[in-house]
This record gives C-alpha cells, structure tokens and sequence, in this order.
C-alpha cells in the first residue's frame, strides 16, 4: 500500500508520431465520433436551453433568502441578532421592535439583507435558533437595474414562498 | 522531526531557543544570528532546508502578555527529503532598519519577503528589489499592522510604469542602455494583462522583447487583492470558512478542508472516521476539477478548443454533483471545524461513479486528440524547463515541482487521513517543461480517480461531526426544544469556538502544490493572525526566469501551466 513514485513516460520518439499525419488522423477518429454521435442524437449534448429549461436545484441549494411565518401568518423571527452575528460578510441590518402577539418578546421592524455582499454562504440559516431565516426559495438568478434595489427588506422576504415540500426541507437530502 | 536532526541543530546553533509545535520545530534566533542561521540551514548537507516554504512577520501590538520589540519575522523551511519541518524566527529591533534578507539563499525569498515588507512595514536589508508587491505602490500604510484600520481602503490613481525594475533586469540579464536604445537591436516593451485572456485573471506581465523573444520579464500582481488575511483577524474561525472557497477557487473545497485541518491539528481535534474519508474523497474529487480547468485552458490556449469542450464539459457536469452535495457550485463552504457540514446526499455513490465515468472519457477523448500529437509535442517539450533545484529554490511544490522531478507529496511524505491505506503513485516528469507539467496533471487525475474509487470502499457509517459541546453547534431540534442546547448555541455564534494561545503552521497538499496556513491564536474565538502560504504565489515568483530567453507565445503556453488562480495569489 501507499504512495509510489512513478516517471512520467515521456511521448514524441515514434515514427508515427513524428509523421504527424497518422496520429493527427487518429485524433479526427475521436472528434468525427463525437460528432456524428451529437448529429444523430443532440439529445445528450451539454447544453441547457436556459431560461425555458431550469437547472436542477435541490433543498440543500443556497438561494436566496427569505422569512418563514407561522400558520397565522405572524413571523416567526424574534430578533435575536444571531443571523447578523453569524453573517461573514456583515450585510444583515436588523432593527427589533417590541412584539404584541404574546408569543415572543421581540420582532424585527426593519430586516434589510444586501445582497449585492451577501456571498450566499448559510451562516445566516446556520444560526438562526428559530428556523425563522430560510434560503429555500430557489431564487438564483438576481438581477436589477440599480443597487438599492438589491437591497430586499422584512416584506419581501417574508412574502416569497418556499421552493421545496417541509419534509423535502428537513430532510434535505438524507 | 526526529532526534538526531534536532540533536545537529542544537550543536549548530547554541544560541537558539528551541521549541516543537505539531510537526514543526521553532527555533528563536537572535536578530544578528537570523542570516547566518538561514544560510546554514541551507548549505549545510546534513540539515538541507532546500525548501523556503513562507516568509511572514508578527505584530504583537495586541497580543496578551507581551513585552518586548513588536515585531517578529518568521522563516518556514522544509527539507522535503526527510520531512522536516522547521521555523526559524526572530525578533525585529526596528522594523526600519528591519533584518538581513534571505533572497541570496533563496529567489524564493524574494517575493516572500515584499509582502512581508509591504503588510507588515518590515525593512530586510540587502534585499534587490524591496517594493510593494500585493498593496498598489501609492499605498499607504501597512494593512497587517495592527494600527492599521481595514476601513482605510486606498484607490490606486496611476499605474506602475515599472520602467526601473524592467530596465534592471534587462541589465542583469546583460542588455545595457546602448543596446536597448539602438535602431538597429532596439528593445520593444509589451504588457501582457493585466486584463488579457491569456493571463486567465488579473496579471500583469511587462516584457521586453527582441522580436519575438523574451529579453527580460518583471510581473506585477495584487489586481485581486481583497485583505484575505486582514479579514480573517475580524473573522470568528468558522466564518473564515466562505472566505477560504475565494482562495484558489477552482478547487474550493480544497481550501475548506486544508483551513479547518490547520485549525483542528492545533486543538488537537480528531474527527470521525466518516468526516476522514469525506474529506479524502472530495478533496480528490477537486483536484481533478483543478486540473481538468487548467489543462483545458492550457490547451486552448495553444489553439485546442475541442480539449476544452472535452474537458470542460465534464468539470461542468460536475459542479452539478457539487451543487447537489453543497448547495452551490463554486463556493462549496462544506467544512466546519471539528467535522462536515452535512454528510454525503443519499445515492451519492450512484453520482460519484457516474461523474467519474464520465470524466474518465473527457479524459481519454482528449488525450487522443493531444497525447501523441507532433503539434503540441513541439509546443511544449523543452520549453520553460525548470530544473528540480532551481524549481525548489523559488519555493514550488505540488504538481510543478514534481514534473521537475522532484518526488514531494504531503501525501505521501506526510500523510494524513489515512492516506498511507491508500494504492496510488505519484507521478512525477523528468525535464520539468510545460509538457511535465501537463502530463504530471493528466497522470493525477487517473491517480485521484484510484484513492476515491478505494475510500468509496472503505468509507465507515457513522456521523460526520465531532461530538463536543464547545466545538459542534447543537442539532437544530435541541436548540429549538432545550434550554441548555440553545444557550451554547448561543455562545458558539457570538463569542466563536474558543482556540488555544499560540503559534502554528499546518500544510495540506492541495491542487497547486502545498497549501500552508500559519497561525497566532491569542486564545479567544478570532484568529490573531492568519496567513497563507499559496502554492501560486512562489511559482509566480519564479516565473521570469521560466519565460527569460523564450518566445512570447510560450510564456503564454507556461503561464498556463503553472496554473496561476488569482484568488489565491492575491489573496
Ligand atoms: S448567506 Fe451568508 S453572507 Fe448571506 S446573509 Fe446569510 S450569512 Fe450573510
Ligand atoms: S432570523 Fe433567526 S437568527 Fe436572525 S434575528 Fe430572526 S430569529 Fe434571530
């Protein structure tokens, strides 16, 4: 077992090799397979007619963000600040505010996330101890005409729904 | 390292204070004694630190406890042969005056010793060409001083003409003034990037040409500089984490497993079995990817689109198995200290297998069109040859430094993770050309193939994370239902996992060659400091004289395989 040297042989000494033509025409044998191959049946080519067709994303994928409600439709985050801590690049800006409905003390008033630094990591998710942040949705392609707008705030993503079933979500794979 | 090695030094230098951290042996040296140490660690047949890893310094501004001068250079070596280890470090009276260079020892140095200069302000005398190399030149200030605030960012107005550092060169090389200015021999200057296709990211390489042959090469970097190592100092260590997928991002995981290991052999971390063969598995799994990207680049540009498209689509094709895996495609962050994220997708063996297939026929498809053919023969063999001495001198490892033929694999000659239990061979080239450097690259990854194929056999079940309440978050359903659970939870995301005071240097054999990070830990739950030491950076140093006396169009060919990666470089 383990490791073992092993030199490189080192190509070029051939005669067929230094005709050029016969091993150039070897090679064309290849290119020629593949493409009579994608000619006959393009069916299996790498190419994806994106937008019509969508990549396959799964629940462990890291989309954009956004904040999970009760069944009453109150959300569920209490801000706790962890997200914001936990955030590497520091683009969470949270503002808490006092909450009535008798089920936690605080709620955010204000929950910006700028994700023109976001670097869609999941510390955010990581942290939470409310499962109240997601990045569920299976948004992957953002883009805006100018960078305020990248700025999503408590409304927005509180108001996008999640791409995946809850056991799908849970289970994540496993 | 072992006791007779140990025993030399001790005879040699009496005036050193010797410590062992890890695999490492630290020598403190008085500061008149740190040339005359180096030079003998070097020269001298029975220790032979042939290799000048990483050059860095200390600030201790901050650091608890201390007294003394504030600042420290620190010298890593290695003698790859016996796998010995060593730092060789020394206080720095006056960072003005500052210390005598390493760059006559070794060229490796060089470089290694301008970003000492340029983060750290650290004089080093008898130094050729003491200038900024990762900061732009109207910086100023020195960002790793501690005093140094990470929101004085810099905009660089101007760019360096480099006139003097090329002319320099152009000198030592032997072309002088008259040469350069006469109609008849006169020198052409061209800059090559720094924004070129050819450069494969952000480099500048100024060349003076005679026709179409490089007289005189001098590059600049720094273009993707973003503070990685300043960042890092304000950074809990698992957050650090994501930044690490920016360093050589074409093999991301790479990274993640090399950081967290650096950091865990400190605390004395043993993760579990299953998180052992992961990391095994995916970080073969990745250095593929890192050759598949760069032998298709290297081909393309020596005019080989359809390698590209059979290489290519199958680094493609696997970002979806990543994407599956981690959740996203480039930037994996799948590690955490004290184990993995999640644990492998249930049927991943189905995709792994697939995925290799697949890449085996990407493979073969394109050594059909390449491997035997005259074209790309005589593009490549002999050209930019770099003997395993010099190679060794400017500091390369990994896959580089071995198509020099030189045999050093932290796999092999220190292995961790079971690598021993593993069949597989190193590769290794004779010439170290460009034509070494890619089939050493091609033979790696039928070699990386073999180790995945072997640890999906032997992978163990069980959990993939460390069972340690100061180490491992709580599951989610404790934290959600228990009191106890949350509150370290809590304590784990505001105050980070608790590390030990010191100082350490751990290395992991990544895509590029050896991938090093040193550490000072001050015990709280932020690094002190934390610097990599990038394979990219040493073979980038190293890269004048590979293209000196070469054509323009080979300097391209050998930029390519060395495998430049910016994030990394730049860091
Ligand atoms: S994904 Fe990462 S960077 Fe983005 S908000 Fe969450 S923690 Fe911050
Ligand atoms: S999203 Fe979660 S972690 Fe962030 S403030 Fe709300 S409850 Fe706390």
């Amino acid at each position: 077992m383990s490791a073992k040297v092993k030199v490189v042989k080192r190509k070029g000494d051939t005669l067929p090799e230094k005709l050029y033509l016969v091993e150039v025409l070897k090679g064309m044998k290849t290119s020629f397979g593949h493409f009579w191959r994608n000619l006959r049946d393009n069916s299996r080519l790498y190419v994806r007619h994106y937008p019509e067709q969508q990549p396959e994303i799964t629940p462990r994928w890291r989309g954009r963000h956004r904040l999970t409600t009760h069944e009453d439709g109150s959300i569920k985050c209490v801000a706790c600040f962890m997200c914001q801590t936990n955030c590497p690049s520091r683009c969470i800006m949270i503002e808490a505010g006092e909450r009535l409905d008798d089920r936690d003390e605080k709620l955010p008033v204000r929950f910006d996330i700028d994700l023109l630094e976001c670097i869609y990591c999941g510390y955010c998710v990581e942290a939470c101890p409310k499962d109240a942040i997601r990045m569920d949705t299976g948004i992957f392609s953002l883009v805006e005409h100018n960078r305020e707008k990248m700025l999503v705030g408590l409304d927005e993503l509180a108001a996008t729904p999640g791409a995946f079933t809850e056991d799908d979500y849970q289970k994540r794979g496993l | 390292m072992d006791a007779t090695a140990i025993e030399i030094m001790k005879t040699a230098f009496p005036y050193g204070q010797f410590t062992e951290v890890l695999d490492t042996v630290v020598i403190d040296v008085p500061e008149d004694k740190l040339h005359g140490t180096l030079a003998r660690l070097r020269n001298y047949p029975d220790l032979d630190f042939s290799l000048l890893l990483d050059v860095t310094a200390v600030d201790y501004l901050h650091y608890p406890g201390h007294t003394g001068d504030r600042f420290a250079v620190v010298y890593t070596l290695r003698n790859w042969k016996k796998n010995r280890l060593l730092q060789v470090k020394s206080r720095v009276a006056d960072p003005v005056k500052g210390v005598v260079s390493a760059t006559d020892l070794w060229p490796a140095a060089n470089w290694a010793e301008r970003e000492v200069f340029d983060q750290y302000g650290i004089n080093f005398k008898r130094h050729p060409d003491l200038r900024r190399i990762l900061n732009h030149w109207q910086f100023q200030g020195h960002p790793l001083r501690k005093d140094f605030d990470i929101e004085n960012r810099q905009i660089c107005l101007e760019s360096d003409s480099l006139e003097g550092p090329i002319k320099e060169r152009l000198a030592q090389n032997g072309v002088d003034e008259s040469t350069i200015k006469d109609i008849n021999t006169e020198v052409m200057f061209l800059n090559l990037g720094p924004s070129h296709p050819a450069t494969h990211g952000a480099i500048r390489i100024l060349t003076a040409l005679d026709g179409e042959t490089i007289l005189a090469n001098v590059n600049e970097i720094g273009y993707l500089h973003r503070g990685f190592e300043k960042t890092a100092e304000q950074r809990t260590y698992n957050q650090i984490v994501p930044l690490t997928d920016r360093l050589n991002y074409c093999s991301s995981m790479l990274n993640n497993i090399a950081y967290v290991k650096a950091v865990e052999s400190w605390m004395g971390i043993e993760i579990t079995e299953r998180a052992q063969f992961m990391r095994v598995v995916l970080s073969e799994f990745y250095r593929i990817q890192d050759h598949l990207v760069c032998l298709a680049a290297n081909l393309v540009d020596m005019g080989g689109l359809t390698n590209y498209w059979y290489l290519y689509n199958e680094k493609e094709a696997s970002y979806d198995f990543i994407s599956r895996l981690t959740g996203a495609r480039l930037t994996s962050s799948f590690t955490r200290i004290g184990g993995m994220y999640r644990d492998f997708y249930e049927g991943w063996e189905v995709d792994m297998e697939n995925q290799l297939k697949d890449i085996e026929k990407g493979i073969s498809d394109c050594l059909a069109l390449v491997l035997q053919n005259r074209i790309v023969h005589e593009r490549t063999q002999n050209c930019c040859a770099f003997p395993g001495e010099t190679a060794l001198a400017y500091g390369f490892t990994g896959p580089c430094l071995r198509a020099s033929g030189v045999p050093f694999d932290l796999r092999k000659d220190a292995p961790y993770y079971n690598y021993e239990a593993f069949d597989f061979n190193i590769p290794v080239g004779t010439n170290g050309d460009i034509y070494d450097r890619m089939m050493v690259r091609f033979e790696e990854m039928f070699e990386s193939m073999k180790i995945i194929r072997q640890a999906m056999k032997m992978i163990p079940g069980g959990p993939v994370f460390i069972d340690n309440k100061r180490i491992a978050l709580p599951s989610k359903n404790e934290v959600y239902g228990n009191i106890e659970a949350l509150a370290s939870h809590f304590k784990l995301i505001f105050d980070g996992i608790q590390v030990p005071k010191g100082e350490w240097y751990d290395s992991f054999e990544a895509a590029n060659g050896e991938l090093g990070f040193h550490f000072v830990s001050d015990g709280s739950g932020q690094p002190y400091k934390c610097k990599v030491r990038p394979p990219c950076f040493y073979k980038m140093g190293g890269f004048h004289e590979m293209v000196e006396g070469e054509m323009v169009a080979d300097a391209i060919l050998n930029l390519g395989s060395i495998n430049i990666i910016g994030g990394e470089l730049d860091r």
